[in-house]
């Protein structure tokens, strides 16, 4: 069931320690998934304010993609709200980039037949519909634009296929770039990347934060979590067990056992 | 040696319509993971219609697009009206479902026009045009030939230039990446069969006039020549549509001509065999396979 705005007002909250924002860019609340007996997300609260940058960590099986599958429409709720910019979340991933949501995924969902301009190209030409004009108009100049702001323009033709793992993940977050989100949705973007790769990831993270787009990323890289992220929530079995700044959560004891394997001490 | 090179030009022609019949199964397979056993029934009521039209206006051209207007209409019907709630849980849902359609149109084919084996006239002389003493292809095979051709150049352009086509590929190739993307996946399902269907409908055309006419079973063995070059070719590959609907015209035209025509379908089931024994995903499959 729903809740309505001023039932989530009244019961929003319980796992956000930062400063309260009006509207805040996505606000979930209550969130509960099932699949058939197993409870994958059990009243699963967190906010994502405007230009903020939230991480979602936990042990494997946390929820975490779970929770971004919800948010994307890809999975039901059964209980529960989703807001984006104060409106309910799409309830069809179709919707998403209509409301300016992109998403990134953990295994890249490239097309590997296509080229990288091709595949950056999809998600605008979607936007466009399919009778939208041709593609070497304004929709490849944004894409390549797209592509030149993350190093990769001398690649546009090469087919997906052909690149090694860190050129393709940048292709994977140019295609969610692309269309100028507001919300950003990254799962696991530092995954299989090296330190230098991974300290461009979050220049990019920040400079997209700072240009107003709200970024949820789930992430097992802890030092660029805790370099990258404003706050941090923190999942186990499908509960939320601590929120705060990454120093807050760090010095969680409830954080060490259940993420970081540290017996909490007697 | 004159006899080699007619047979070669006339399996050419053949062979361009199986492509463009595979293609349409190809096509459809890209979209939705059916192979369309109904692809055949669709494209004769379509030739009906054509068939129909010439009649009415006297003009084959009028018919051929007629032809090419009603195969994306039935397309449409069946996707939308049937195929759409075939369960995905199991492919044989839709085959299942395909077969049902082919016994449907055949029999309302049947009941409205009768069983009787219409003449249909090619709009150009099927008489070989004889070169250095040697005949060659007949103006229709040349016509058959550059329409092929044409239309597959039409296609390549439709899928590598066009905002459609790049959503068409990019929901044949991950629907559910696509969906996130903002693809209305089920629309290009949609548009993928009624493409299909009307490709189908004219490769159907085309051959008609060449076999003995047109009754509702008109484009069976064509279905059967055209799956297996689908097959042979890989079910994800347009260009081996291609390929191999040129390669068993060829085979097929070589076999008649040779050894005669009782054999040619031997050979072709011969072929299907040894290829599903050798690559059973067909000669052109690449890696380029739906992966969500």
């Amino acid at each position: 069931m729903n809740h309505t705005p001023s039932d989530a007002e009244q019961t929003s909250t319980a796992a956000s320690a930062a400063p309260s924002v009006p509207e805040p860019r996505l606000r979930v609340d209550g969130l509960t998934v099932r699949f058939g007996g197993l409870t994958a997300l059990d009243d699963v609260s967190f906010e994502v304010g405007r230009g903020e940058v939230v991480a979602l960590i936990g042990p494997n099986g946390a929820g975490k993609t779970t929770v971004f599958n919800a948010i994307s429409g890809l999975v039901r709720r059964a209980a529960g709200d989703m807001r984006i910019d104060g409106a309910p979340a799409p309830a069809r991933p179709t919707g998403l980039v209509g409301r300016r949501v992109a998403r990134t995924l953990q295994g890249l969902g490239l097309f590997d037949s296509m080229s990288v301009l091709e595949n950056v190209l999809v998600p605008l030409e979607a936007r466009s519909g399919a009778g939208g004009r041709g593609r070497r108009g304004d929709a490849a100049e944004q894409a390549s634009g797209c592509l030149g702001r993350l190093g990769i323009a001398h690649l546009a033709a090469v087919p997906v296929a052909a690149l090694p793992y860190p050129e393709r993940k940048r292709v994977a977050l140019a295609r969610a770039l692309v269309t100028d989100p507001d919300l950003l949705l990254l799962d696991e973007p530092a995954g299989g990347l090296g330190e230098e790769d991974i300290d461009t990831l979050a220049e990019v993270v920040r400079e997209v934060a700072a240009s107003g787009c709200s970024v949820l990323l789930v992430e097992h890289h802890v030092d660029f979590v805790m370099g990258v992220a404003d706050r941090i929530v923190v999942l186990d079995f499908g509960r939320v067990i601590a929120c705060g700044t990454p120093d807050e959560v760090r010095a969680d004891p409830r954080v060490e056992e259940a993420y970081l394997g540290i017996e909490p001490a007697a | 040696m004159d006899r080699l090179l007619f047979l070669l030009a006339t399996g050419l022609a053949r062979g361009a319509i199986f492509a463009l019949f595979a293609l349409a199964l190809v096509l459809i397979w890209r979209a939705a993971r059916v192979v369309n056993f109904a692809q055949g029934a669709m494209a004769v009521v379509a030739v009906y219609v054509a068939f129909a039209v010439t009649g009415l206006t006297g003009s084959y051209w009028i018919g051929l697009a007629s032809a090419l207007v009603a195969g994306g209409l039935m397309g449409l019907v069946v996707e939308r009206g049937v195929m759409r709630f075939a369960s995905h849980a199991s492919p044989l849902s839709g085959v299942i479902i395909a077969i049902g359609v082919v016994m449907v149109l055949q029999s309302a084919l049947g009941i409205a026009f009768g069983s009787n084996t219409r003449p249909m006239e090619a709009p150009f002389s099927e008489s070989p045009i004889v070169i250095g003493g040697v005949p060659v292809l007949s103006p229709y095979d040349l016509f058959v030939l550059i329409l092929a051709v044409g239309l597959m150049g039409v296609l390549a352009l439709l899928f590598t230039r066009t905002s459609l086509g790049l959503q068409l590929r990019a929901s044949a190739f991950a629907p559910e990446v696509s969906r996130l993307l903002g693809v209305r996946v089920t629309r290009m399902v949609t548009a993928g069969w009624v493409l299909a269907s009307a490709v189908g409908a004219l490769a159907a055309l085309l051959l008609v006039p060449t076999e003995l006419g047109l009754n509702p079973h008109s484009a069976d063995m064509l279905f059967v020549s055209a799956f297996t070059v689908a097959v042979v070719g890989g079910l994800d590959s347009p260009p081996g549509a291609l390929i191999g609907g040129l390669a068993v015209g060829v085979l097929i035209s070589l076999v008649t001509g040779y050894l005669g025509a009782t054999v040619a379908p031997i050979a072709v089931l011969v072929l299907l065999v040894a290829v599903l024994l050798v690559r059973p995903g067909g000669l052109f499959a690449t890696t380029e396979a739906r992966t969500a």
